[in-house]
Formats: structure tokens, C-alpha cells, sequence
């Protein structure tokens, strides 16, 4: 079942949205939940679209089967996408004609109430009846998630609204486990402390701001450092001196603000200084579409900064892997002294699913640590070459040793230098954590077919829609498979390899215009896609949008249902 | 005298350049106050004031111009327990990281700033720097047409907590007013004038030893109005010494909750605290 709920900016889209997701969470749903926000605090147009299964959900979808429209915008927008028996949930006050609406006086019954702003709550109560679930899930969510000031009037709201309407389904009612409802912005932020976290800083920026929100929340309680820098270089700056002194640190930005850090990348690189910097897509460039989503950072993630160093880009794919891939990506910065990128967007950062419970431990152990190294003998020196490219790391204070770190050149011990062989050395040195790197490196997840005749080739937010098209199609008769990846840089490339040789043409699907990860895979695998399907219009592609896509390559068109 | 335990050798400096005097006065200092060096962290950005830290035998951090302020705060941030002493130059600590300056003002972290102020960008041989002189007044090459940077002003009314001037050819006093500034808790800055021998022809030794008097025996270094005004007194004659000293709340004094003692870097969240906050998601 999917519902869009529709408005403008400051009617309570976000908290009637909230409260609803609450109540399918506790009556046994899997949900898959986006937002659609303008970039204003009043006014325009906003929705969320919530669809729910008594079956796992992992991305949204077009078609409709309720919307409920506050305005006479909303109608107009999404009616389109209203299935023909969908239902329509609105005020008659709005004087929309159509056969699917279903009449109820939302703003009259909200002054009875003795409220206004009780209109999301009617809505929910007409949906309780609509739908067969009993009106107590939604009193007890209400009793929990609104302070004792507002209880009163939206209990009376809410039975109102159940009581306006009759009927019309029975749904379901599966049975809840332990699941969670988190957004990929939360996970990131729980998956940061399972790594270690131990100093976020950040300046903020839509859409990671709500990770700076999470994590100063909950600083005090998780003994955490968290500090509102005052730009983004600063930020990143705080973060290298937080990690030098001894601190497990990460960043959380956007494409914009990842402009200003890039020289402190470098800096991590060459100093040697484990950071962990999140960039929450949104579309660029400079300003872009600063609410909606794209991935289209990811070449400038791979290659910012100037001068050469090892580092990783990890692209997170859903709710659970931000959790897991952001604990390991902290520990991975830790074991290789690196700075190791995750990449995230709006949609996925914002949008809040039902998923299976998260497992810290295994999320805290997630990289074997290095063998211990034998303690240098005389002076030590922060830059001691290595086999393995990794020097042992003091803190400083903790030891007799006293650590020194520089941006530019150095040698062992940590100070300047210009000659040429300490040079090579050092750029040798470093390149050599890559070896290891290498190593660690997760290959991309593959649904599909054994031997597919079409590859398709993902990252990131997308990976749930690319998987739900491939078994659609699959379904219809297609030989066809997906690779997901989620680390990209350096790239892994046995999955790609092995389903690439059975394949009669490859495909990249894409929230960008410029095929990056195609680019990205013939420049480091020497492999040519055959073509790619993109999307950068700052909405998230859906299931539907891939299969039209594909459906203009000939695939799964002319296949029998 | 030079203090062993914190000397070290070989300078990139030019003979006869401030810097030395600067740095040999540092040493003695945290000598005097009994500090051992891997207790202290010595940071710089870019320019010949900040390879000061690759000088002296103690923890060391060279980062990018202009950024040592952020990077100096978060290390006390997550450990207290040491001794953060920036040590960069005007262009380093005012031109590039002026938005660092501001708003670390404001933060008061308990750190030491040390900008030696040779009113001249030195490594890049002889620009303009935010505190060079108007061009009216001493015409150069590398003369102000825009206002010349008000370091100390600027401070007092961003809220700092220390604010002091010292002359590097004033070994003394530089001693003195350094000592003063490490023991203060809270950010303190101190502007140190200094000559640049290559490249400021006009800010010389025999200029600073001219021009410069120490603030009088009466002077009151807890009043702000005073303060705001003897800053602004910067051309005949330039006055020495602590402008204006007050205790507030640091940093880590105004967050009770999280800076418990302990230093952050022995602190993390534990696995029970983190299952309780998963637990607030079902």
C-alpha cells in the first residue's frame, strides 16, 4: 500500500507523517517512508509518501493507493498518480471533482475538536477506520509522541476522525519483532558511535544537518565531542587536531562544504591523520537543489585534492548498511591512518524504513585491527617506514614519545624536508596502505540471474530499486542481474569481472548526468558499459523509472507476462 | 641561558630574524613553569613564525595556512591535559584564518596564541600583510591602502579573555607576558612585534625599540573601556603589555556534563548506552 500526504510547508506534514509511520511501525508493517521538501520554512509544496507491507519494503514507488491532499496543489501534482480505485482523502471545502474522493469536512471537524492544526490527526483517525486497524494503536502513539499540553484535543481529533468515515478494508496484522524505524541519517549517526566516534564536528548544511542535530543530542550520554563549526574548513581542520590528539573523528557535509574541506583531505593524507568525512549528496553544483537528492559526487570524492595519497570511498545502499558501513569505515581510517569518505544522499539520509534490529558488535568489529608493531627503539618517529605503510601511532601526552605531524613533506620524524629520496619514500610509503586496503575491500551485492544476458551496475540509494527491477523483471522472463556496490574506490572488481563475461550488455543506473560510475569502472576495471540510465532531476529514481528506462534499451519490453 | 630539555637546533630563519628571540624566550618559559615537553603541544599553520614548532622538543603540529586555531582547540577539546601553544604569524593567524580567529575567540578554549606580528608576509618574500602599516604613514612596497587589521581591538570585541602585546627584541618583557598567557585560563592572545630583516625595512628593531613603551604600573588590566581604547593607540607610540585579563568560564568549564575530568580520549560510548539508544528507534 503506498499514501502520499500532501501540503504546504508548515501545515505539520513532517510531524503527521511522523506519527503515522509510528503507528504502521507498531501495527506489525515494514515501511518504507520519503520526504519531499522545498528549501523554505512557509509555503510551497511538500509531501511524504509512506508505503507499507506486511513484507520487507526498500524503496519507494510511483502508483498510489491513498492520497491525501490539504490543499488543491496536492491534488493537482500527484491525482495523476492515484491508482483509478485509489482513494482520495480531502476537505469538500476544496471543491475537487473526482470519482476516488472520499469527502470528509477536515477543517470543520478540527474546530470542533478545538484545534485547527488537529488536521493531520483526523486524517489519521479516518485512516485507522478506513483501513480496519484499531483506533488504540493510534491513541497510544499519540500519548507518546505529543506533550501533555496537546494530548487532550488531538484524542478528541482523532476519534472524530475515525468516527467520520466507514470501512473499506480489512489490512493484515502482521506481527512485530523487535524491527526498528530509523531514517539512514540515524543509522549513519549509530553506525559512527558502534566505529569508535569519539569528536564530530560539522558546519550545518541540508541534508546532513540532521546528523550535527543527532549527534548533539546525544553527545553527553555517549561521551561525545561535538562542535558547530564556523565553515567547513574549520570543521575538518578540528577534526585532523581532535584525531592527532588521540580521538576517533568524523565530518558530515554536503558536496558544497566537502568543496571547502578538500584541502584538509589532502592534509589528512599526507599527515596521516585517520578522519572519516560524510557527504550527504544533494544536486550541485554550488548551491544546486539544496533539499532534494542526486549522486553525483562521487568522482569528485574519489579524486579531490591536490597531490596524490591513499583513501576509500564507501557508498552506503540502505538504512542497515550506513549503520555497518559507517562503523567501518571509522575503524578502517584508524587501521590505515586514511581519510575514508562514505557517501550518502538526501533521500537516503532523510527517508525512514522498517528494518531488521542492528547488531553493534558486529558492527564494532567489523576490521580485523593490525598486528601489533614492536615499539621503535630510540627516538620515536610518527613517520617510521614500514612494510606495510602504516606507522605506529602515539597519542600525544599518553607516552615519553613525543609525536610531530606536518602538512608538508617530512621525513620520518615528522619535520620538514625538500630531499628527493626521503621524498619518494615517504609517497611510497604511504601508497603502500593500499596494498592492505585492497585486501579489506567488500565486492558490490549481486541479485539476479546465475548467468545473466544484462548487467546492471549501481551504488549507493539506488541499490534497493535496481534489485526490486531485476526480480520484477526476472519475474516477466528476463536473464538479468544487478551489482551494487558500496565500497567504489578503490574499486572491487571480482564480482564485476565474473558477471561482466556472461553478459551481452551492461548497463549503469544513475542519479546523475554524467554515468560517474561507469566512468569510474572503465577507468580503473578498463570495462565499457553499453550504455547508462540516469536521472538528475533531484527526485530519487524508483522502480517504476528503471523499468520505463530499460524498457527504452528493449529490455523487458517484448517479454510475455 | 637557553632551557635543555625543550632546545632544539636547526632554524630555517634568516640570521638575525625575531623569530629566534621568540623562540629562545618560549623555551625558557615552559622550562620555568616546569612543564615536561611530551605535556605540550606546540601548533603552527604556514609561513617562517609557524615552523616554530619544528624547533622545539615537544609535541608537534604543523597543519595548512591559516587553520592552526581549529585544529589547536579540538586536541584540548579532547584532551585538557595538555599544554596547547600556538605559535603563527600575522598573515597566518589574521588574513587566512581570520574567521578562525573571531570565532575561537568566542569558543574560549584554554590555548595560547602566540602571532608574531612583523607586519609583512615573509616566505612569500614581501606582501602586504593585514597588520602592514597604511601607506600614508610609512610608504613601501608592502604599505596597507586598505585599514590596517586591529588585532587587539579586534579581540577585545569578539569577548577575549587575554589580550597582550609584547616586542621580541624586549626579551624580558616577551618572558614575562608569555608566562602570563600560558597560565591563564582561556584562549589568550598575545600580538608579538616583530622585525622581519629580509623583507620590512621599515618595522626594524631600532623602529619597534623606538615606538614601543610598556603600559604603566597603573594601568588596569580588568577594565574593557580602557582596554578598547589604549588598543586603538597604534602609530608614535605603541604600548606593551597585558591590555586586558578577566576570568570566564573556558570551554570545557561551560560544558559540565561532558568534561568531567576525564580526558575525552579515554571516553567512549559503551555498548549498553548504545542498546538504549536503539532501543528509543522500535
Amino acid at each position: 500500500m503506498n499514501l502520499c500526504i500532501g501540503g504546504a510547508a508548515g501545515d505539520g506534514i513532517e510531524t503527521m507523517a511522523g506519527i503515522l509511520e509510528k503507528i504502521l511501525q507498531r501495527s506489525g508493517f515494514y515501511l518504507f517512508s520519503m520526504r519531499d521538501f522545498m528549501s523554505r520554512i512557509r509555503g510551497g509544496h511538500n509531501f511524504a509518501q509512506i508505503r507499507f507491507s506486511p513484507d520487507p519494503v526498500g524503496a519507494h514507488a510511483d502508483s498510489l493507493d491513498i492520497l491525501i491532499a490539504y490543499d488543491m496543489r496536492t491534488y493537482t501534482e500527484h491525482q495523476r498518480r492515484l491508482k483509478p480505485d485509489g482513494l482520495l482523502l480531502c476537505d469538500p471545502e476544496l471543491g475537487i471533482s473526482d470519482s476516488r474522493m472520499l469527502p470528509i469536512p477536515l477543517k470543520s471537524l478540527a474546530k470542533e475538536s478545538g484545534n485547527a492544526r488537529t488536521i493531520g490527526v483526523i486524517c489519521i483517525g479516518a485512516l485507522m477506520k478506513l483501513l480496519g486497524l484499531p483506533l488504540t494503536t493510534a491513541e497510544s502513539v499519540l500519548r507518546e509522541m505529543l506533550s501533555p499540553k496537546l494530548l487532550d484535543v488531538n484524542l478528541v481529533a482523532v476519534r472524530k476522525g475515525f468516527d467520520s468515515t466507514v470501512q473499506k478494508q480489512q489490512l493484515p496484522s502482521p506481527k512485530a519483532d523487535g524491527r526498528l524505524l530509523v531514517t539512514g541519517a540515524e543509522t549513519m549517526a549509530l553506525g559512527a558511535l558502534a566505529g569508535g566516534l569519539q569528536f564530530y564536528s560539522a558546519y550545518p548544511m541540508s541534508p546532513s544537518t540532521t546528523l550535527l542535530t543527532f549527534f548533539a543530542t546525544h553527545a553527553e550520554k555517549c561521551s561525545l565531542v561535538v562542535e558547530q563549526a564556523e565553515d567547513e574548513i574549520a570543521a575538518i581542520n578540528m577534526a585532523l587536531g581532535a584525531s592527532y590528539a588521540g580521538a576517533q573523528a568524523m565530518v558530515g557535509t554536503s558536496g558544497g562544504g566537502f568543496s571547502l574541506m578538500v584541502e584538509g583531505l589532502g592534509f589528512a593524507g599526507i599527515a596521516e591523520l585517520p578522519v572519516v568525512i560524510a557527504d550527504i549528496q544533494r544536486p550541485g553544483p554550488a548551491t544546486g537543489l539544496p533539499t532534494r537528492t542526486e549522486q553525483s559526487d562521487l568522482l569528485f570524492t574519489c579524486f579531490a585534492s591536490q597531490g596524490e595519497f591513499p583513501r576509500m570511498v564507501i557508498a552506503v545502499r540502505d538504512a542497515a548498511d550506513a549503520f555497518y558501513q559507517t562503523a567501518r569505515a571509522l575503524q578502517l581510517a584508524k587501521k590505515y591512518q586514511i581519510p575514508v569518505l562514505v557517501l550518502s544522499d538526501q533521500y537516503l539520509a532523510d527517508s525512514a524504513v522498517t528494518i531488521a534490529p542492528l547488531d553493534i558488535l558486529k558492527a564494532a568489529q567489523s576490521v580485523s585491527p593490525l598486528p601489533p608493531q614492536a615499539d621503535a627503539t630510540g627516538v620515536y618517529q610518527r613517520y617510521a617506514l614500514t612494510e606495510s605503510g602504516v606507522s605506529p601511532m602515539r597519542i600525544p601526552g599518553k607516552s615519553d614519545a613525543l609525536v610531530r605531524i606536518d602538512s608538508d613533506e617530512h621525513g620520518e620524524g615528522g619535520t620538514i624536508t625538500e630531499d628527493a629520496q626521503v621524498r619518494i619514500q615517504m609517497v611510497d610509503k604511504r601508497a603502500r596502505k593500499l596494498e592492505g586496503l585492497t585486501n579489506e575491500l567488500l565486492e558490490p551485492a549481486y541479485t539476479g540471474a546465475a548467468e545473466p544476458q544484462m548487467l546492471l551496475v549501481g551504488f549507493g540509494s539506488t541499490s534497493a530499486a535496481i534489485a526490486e527491477a531485476v526480480t520484477l523483471l526476472n519475474n516477466r522472463g528476463c536473464s538479468i542481474g544487478a551489482l551494487a556496490f558500496g565500497d567504489l574506490y578503490p574499486l572491487p572488481q571480482k564480482q564485476l569481472t565474473r558477471y561482466w563475461k556472461h553478459a551481452k550488455a551492461v548497463y549503469s543506473v544513475e542519479q546523475n548526468a554524467t554515468a560517474q560510475l561507469a566512468k569510474l569502472i572503465r577507468m580503473e576495471a578498463n570495462l565499457n558499459c553499453t550504455d547508462s540510465l540516469l536521472k538528475y532531476n533531484g527526485r530519487q529514481m524508483s522502480v517504476d523509472d528503471i523499468l520505463t528506462g530499460l524498457e527504452a534499451f528493449g529490455i523487458g519490453k517484448e517479454v510475455p507476462v | 641561558m637557553t632551557d635543555t630539555a625543550f632546545y632544539s637546533t636547526e632554524t630555517a630563519w634568516c640570521p638575525g630574524c625575531g623569530n629566534f628571540d621568540i623562540v629562545q624566550t618560549l623555551t625558557n618559559v615552559l622550562g620555568d613553569l616546569q612543564l615536561s615537553p611530551n605535556q605540550v603541544l606546540l601548533v603552527g599553520g604556514i609561513g617562517q613564525a609557524a615552523k616554530l614548532n619544528q624547533y622545539v622538543n615537544a609535541n608537534g603540529f604543523s597543519g595548512l595556512h591559516g587553520r592552526a586555531l581549529p585544529a589547536s582547540v579540538a586536541a584540548k577539546m579532547v584532551n585538557q591535559a595538555l599544554t596547547v601553544i600556538v605559535d603563527t604569524g600575522d598573515g597566518d593567524s589574521y588574513g587566512e584564518g581570520g574567521n578562525h580567529f573571531l570565532h575561537n575567540i568566542r569558543r574560549n578554549v584554554d590555548i595560547t596564541h602566540f602571532a608574531h606580528d612583523n607586519q609583512i608576509y615573509g616566505l612569500t618574500k614581501g606582501q602586504t600583510s593585514p597588520t602592514s602599516d597604511p601607506c600614508g604613514v610609512s610608504p613601501s612596497g608592502a604599505c596597507n591602502l586598505s585599514k590596517p587589521f586591529k588585532p587587539l581591538l579586534v579581540a577585545l570585541a569578539a569577548g577575549a579573555t587575554f589580550v597582550a602585546r609584547t616586542f621580541s627584541g624586549n626579551k624580558e618583557h616577551m618572558a614575562k607576558i608569555m608566562k602570563a598567557a600560558i597560565l591563564h585560563k582561556g584562549y589568550a592572545l598575545v600580538d608579538i612585534l616583530q622585525p622581519c630583516i629580509s623583507f620590512n625595512k621599515v618595522n626594524t628593531f631600532a623602529y619597534y625599540k623606538e615606538h614601543t613603551y610598556e603600559l604603566e604600573a597603573a594601568y588596569d588590566a580588568g577594565n574593557l573601556e580602557t582596554a578598547l581604547l589604549r588598543s586603538m593607540e597604534y602609530g608614535p607610540k605603541i604600548p606593551l603589555g597585558i591590555f586586558y585579563q578577566v576570568e570566564m568560564p573556558t570551554y570545557h568549564q561551560q560544558r559540565p556534563a561532558i568534561y568531567d575530568g576525564t580526558p575525552m580520549i579515554d571516553k567512549k560510548a559503551s555498548v549498553a548506552q548504545l542498546e538504549a539508544l536503539l532501543g528509543q528507534f522500535a
